[in-house]
């Protein structure tokens, strides 16, 4: 079964097929822009912001620090609650324990709820595998569920997509080809289509955005009311989560539920969010299990650079602001979690996988993930912090040695080189050899890569600075 | 701790804690962060609260006591047209006061299909929050079953002024003893239901209720006839752009 | 004010022309300039892909290089974002205590060429003139890095006979990124079109900004599409050297 983790391809090849699609691009381009506008206005709001998010970073410091603790004390809490609490080290036994309750609840069918964990571990296809069909919920999930698609967007998941494409595939999903390409009227239609499955099924599964460790809560936040259909209508609900989600006190999840929305979608607050501890009698389901996820969470604990970036929310900001995830969208990243935070959450979830050591590279280090970033993740010192790590790693294994043994060559020579001045200049003066090669004329060059395609090469001059300085100023 | 029948959670149970142990060995321990003061409460937490709920096409209609909310309440289902609202076992009786052609259903456990052929539901809350327009329902008396809330096209609710705080985290702390207590589901509403999944476009009214009516009630649930505080009754605001 | 002009190993080999002017500058200002001719290079480039260790010693040679100077004067923001906010640690990694000390005592030593200007000369008008259209370029390690905030266009607006246009889109990164630009391409070219669009749209002469990496990046695609808009360092600018206008592309 395929690891949603691990990419397909190098991160720069995955990009070029994308940048090849320029539909894509328009309708990244219109939709990230939305979104940030929408952003910065309910943001700027907020006068405490900075402070914030500083509460909110030193909240999860402290949770990861002493994860264990409140993963026992949320476990407690639910069972004494009602509920069950299920651990599972990795994709395939969190997929094996939900796909045993589903089918020990008897259930054919499920309804679910957008949940990027579930998509971590892949349920779906093994719920496939075991004659369980599930019905995603949120209207986004669904298009990508008709489509035979991959979510491209950790809030948005079908952001790839415009009207047009999605009237076309619901007008041949749900057998309407009179559907107007109105966002309007497919949101109805999804409406209609789902109805009668929500008011039927038996088995809810879902995410969960927060597990509140002194009540056994989970918080799920959505916009559609989908999920509350999934949280309340079933008999038996399933929450799958990764071990990061906990926070200590309910006081503390206030805190997360005042940035989460105006980070996400741009909203002060999305439409709906249901907090429940375990099970309520006679209001909502009436077994609920919760399923504590490690999948690769405890390797990115143990780098105390590398586990901030556990801090994170989900709330997709700093996909939505950077330049990268703009040109080329999600699926380029071969990783459910796709952007700046996936770029350093993938290599650390799965550091043996070459593909996801590309993936630090996928940025200019631009900073606008970290200035949006509403726990305060440093992304681009992660960023370059986990470079350090693939080059290091790569060394150790040998294996990507031969192709990266030229850049690393160079660039330990010219460490050398550039430590001692006198070589410094002797560097110099090569540079003003190939000084032919710059300019206008100058064209494509093998060694250095894609820069000469659409950059002249710059023209060194014909005197240093360091000469000027001694031959005429000093 | 939980066993599954075959035991394998147990082991997993284990082996996650030894990996999370083994993972912060070296580390320092990190002091949980001091609570952030409260923010200086907002002089006009009322109007603020109305403002916001109404920017998410929620329509509000005032009353000026609890003596009032059956008028406000009865105007909001003569607006839809009337029919039939699931209202909880617990709601006042007072409130209650059907106009022509609306009909109200007590919720004692109706089923799914049942709710979905009502036009709506009404019920109180447990407090509201004004920096985002937000209404929390608890499951407390006057609010009924979550179901009762979601599979209706139609809710109207009923908020009193003494029950709005400042901002999310104030209502996390009102919430928070009652949460340590039990079992309890809540049910924070912000605005009628929405999507924004097609290209950023938000469109209202996906599966939750497509149309939000907030009787906003001067005063506290308690003080019936809050006239008694000197506000002049305010006639209902027009309906929302929706 | 003595200054020791760390002019970076980018300026000093390809654009010894941005050197000149900051140096010319800061004399204007009645600031004596002196160039320690036993700097090379802060180590961005490797520190940034990931060659940490290899860095090391390029650390050791700017530490030693400038740790008699008053005050270190840079023209280039994410030059002086790598010693600002990695040199500490990387002097750690040296394991040489004596080298981590100096480090951190030189790095609150170290500016970029506005900053200077601004918070320890308290000028905006250094009486420049430069009558041509230009765009300014906020890059990102200006912005987000060090956030410069307003004090590049505070002394771009006391310049004489000089129009700032405003380009679309101009917080956004030109796609350069240093060995991103090498690594990826594809997706840097994509960004550096977009931004090279604006700029031509915006209808400046000139495109200038803090960093001649970045300027590096944006000319290469302006050179390469033969179009009439030179880039500039903001030296250059501030330093009133409208000569620069008269060629294409790449100043020099």
């Amino acid at each position: 079964m395929r690891d949603a983790l691990r990419p397909e391809a190098p991160f720069p090849a995955a990009a070029r097929t994308a940048l090849a699609d320029a539909t894509l691009r328009a309708n990244l381009r219109r939709a990230t822009s939305t979104i940030r506008r929408r952003r910065d206005q309910v943001v700027g709001e907020v006068e405490d912001w900075d402070r914030l998010r500083a509460q909110a970073a030193a909240i999860k410091d402290h949770t990861l620090r002493h994860l264990d603790r409140y993963l026992a004390q949320l476990e407690a809490a639910v069972a004494e609650r009602g509920g069950q609490v299920h651990w599972a080290r990795d994709a395939a036994e969190a997929r094996d324990v939900v796909a045993d309750l589903v089918v020990g609840a008897g259930a054919r069918r499920v309804l679910k709820v957008k949940s990027l964990t579930t998509e971590e571990i892949g349920l779906n296809d093994v719920l496939a595998e075991r004659g369980v069909e599930a019905v995603e919920s949120d209207l986004a999930e669904l298009i990508v569920q008709l489509g035979g698609d991959r979510p491209s967007h950790i809030v948005v998941p079908a952001i790839h997509k415009n009207r047009f494409e999605i009237r076309d595939l619901f007008a041949r999903a749900m057998g309407l080809p009179d559907l107007a390409p109105e966002p309007t009227a497919l949101a109805e239609a999804a409406r209609l289509y789902l109805r009668e499955r929500f008011l039927a099924m038996t088995v809810g599964i879902s995410g969960a955005n927060f597990l509140v460790a002194d009540t056994g809560a989970v918080a799920v936040v959505e916009s559609e009311g989908n999920g509350r259909m999934c949280l309340t209508l079933p008999h038996t609900l399933i929450t799958v989560a990764g071990i990061d989600k906990v926070v200590p006190t309910f006081e503390d999840l206030g805190v997360f539920l005042r940035l989460l929305a105006r980070s996400a979608t741009g909203e002060r607050m999305n439409p709906y969010t249901t907090v429940f501890s375990g099970v309520v009698p006679g209001d909502g389901p009436q077994a609920f299990h919760l399923v504590l996820v490690d999948n690769g969470r405890t390797r990115a604990l143990a780098d105390p650079l590398g586990r901030t970036a556990l801090r994170c929310i989900r709330c997709a900001a700093c996909l939505n602001v950077c330049p990268v995830y703009e040109r080329v969208g999600g699926h380029a990243y071969g990783s459910v979690y796709p952007g700046p935070i996936g770029a350093v959450l993938t290599p650390q979830l799965r550091p043996d996988d070459e593909h996801a050591r590309t993936l630090p590279y996928a940025s200019t280090l631009c900073g606008a993930c970290a200035d949006v970033c509403p726990v305060g993740i440093p992304i681009p010192r992660l960023l370059v912090h986990l470079r350090s790590v693939a080059v290091r790693a790569d060394e150790a294994s040998g294996r990507l040695g031969a192709r990266l043994a030229p850049e690393r060559l160079m660039l330990r020579a010219l460490g050398r080189a550039f430590a001692q001045p006198r070589q410094f200049e002797r560097l110099q003066a090569l540079a003003r050899v190939m000084r032919p090669l710059g300019g206008r004329q100058g064209r494509r060059l093998p060694g250095l890569g894609g820069w000469t395609r659409s950059r002249a090469l710059p023209t060194a001059p014909r005197r240093s600075f360091r000469r000027w300085w001694r031959e005429e100023h000093r | 701790m939980s066993v599954d029948a075959k035991g394998r959670s147990g082991k997993a149970r284990d082996e996650v804690l030894a990996r999370i142990r083994a993972a912060l060995s070296a580390a320092a321990p990190v002091p949980p962060p001091p609570p952030l003061p409260p923010p200086p409460a907002p002089p006009d937490l009322l109007e603020r609260f109305a403002r916001r709920v109404a920017d998410y096409r929620a329509r509000v209609t005032r009353a000026a006591g609890e003596v009032e909310v059956a008028r406000a309440i009865a105007a909001c289902l003569g607006r839809e047209g009337g029919g039939r609202y699931a209202v909880p076992p617990s709601l006042p009786s007072s409130w209650l006061k059907a106009p022509a052609g609306t009909e109200f259903v007590v919720d004692r456990g109706l089923g799914p299909s049942d709710l979905a052929r009502l036009a709506g539901s009404v019920t109180g809350c447990a407090l509201a929050v004004a920096e985002t327009g937000t209404i929390v329902l608890d499951g407390g008396p006057g609010q009924g079953r979550r179901a009762m809330t979601l599979v209706p096209d139609h809710l109207v609710c009923v908020v009193f002024e003494r029950q709005i705080v400042a901002d999310m985290p104030q209502a996390a702390a009102a919430l928070a003893d009652a949460m340590r207590t039990g079992p309890r589901a809540l049910t924070w509403i912000s605005g009628p239901s929405a999507t924004s999944d097609i290209e950023l476009n938000r469109v209202e009214g996906v599966h939750g209720p497509r149309r939000l009516d907030v009787v906003l009630v001067a005063g506290g649930p308690e003080d019936a006839g809050g006239r008694g505080e000197g506000r002049a009754p305010q006639p209902p605001p027009p309906s929302g752009p929706d | 004010m003595r200054v020791s002009l760390f002019v970076t190993c980018l300026v000093d080999t390809l654009y010894p022309a941005v050197g000149r002017a900051t140096v010319r500058l800061l004399e204007r200002l009645g600031v004596e300039v002196d160039f320690p001719e036993s700097q090379t290079c802060c180590g961005q480039l490797h520190v940034n892909t990931g060659y940490r260790r290899e860095a090391l010693p390029m650390v050791g040679n700017f530490v030693r290089a400038f740790a008699q100077a008053e005050v270190v004067v840079a023209p280039s923001a994410s030059c002086v974002a790598l010693v600002r906010e990695t040199y500490p640690e990387l002097a750690e990694e040296t394991g040489d205590p004596a080298l981590a000390r100096e480090a951190t005592a030189l790095v609150p030593r170290v500016y970029e060429l506005t900053e200077f200007l601004v918070d320890r000369l308290g000028v905006t008008d250094v009486g420049a003139r430069f009558p041509h259209r230009v765009a300014y370029h906020p890059t990102c390690h200006s912005l987000r890095a060090l956030h410069l905030g307003d004090r590049p266009r505070r002394l771009l607006a006391a310049v004489r006979d000089m129009e700032l246009v405003t380009v679309e889109g101009a917080e956004s990164c030109c796609g350069f990124g240093g060995t991103f630009a090498i690594k990826n391409a594809d997706v840097s070219a994509a960004m550096l079109s977009d931004k090279v669009g604006a700029i031509l749209a915006s209808g400046a002469e000139a495109v200038c900004a803090a960093d001649s990496s970045c300027l590096m990046h944006i000319g290469g695609a302006l050179v390469r599409r033969g179009a009439p808009v030179a880039t500039v360092h903001l030296a250059q600018v501030l330093a009133g050297e409208d000569n620069v206008c008269g060629q294409r592309g790449v100043p020099e």
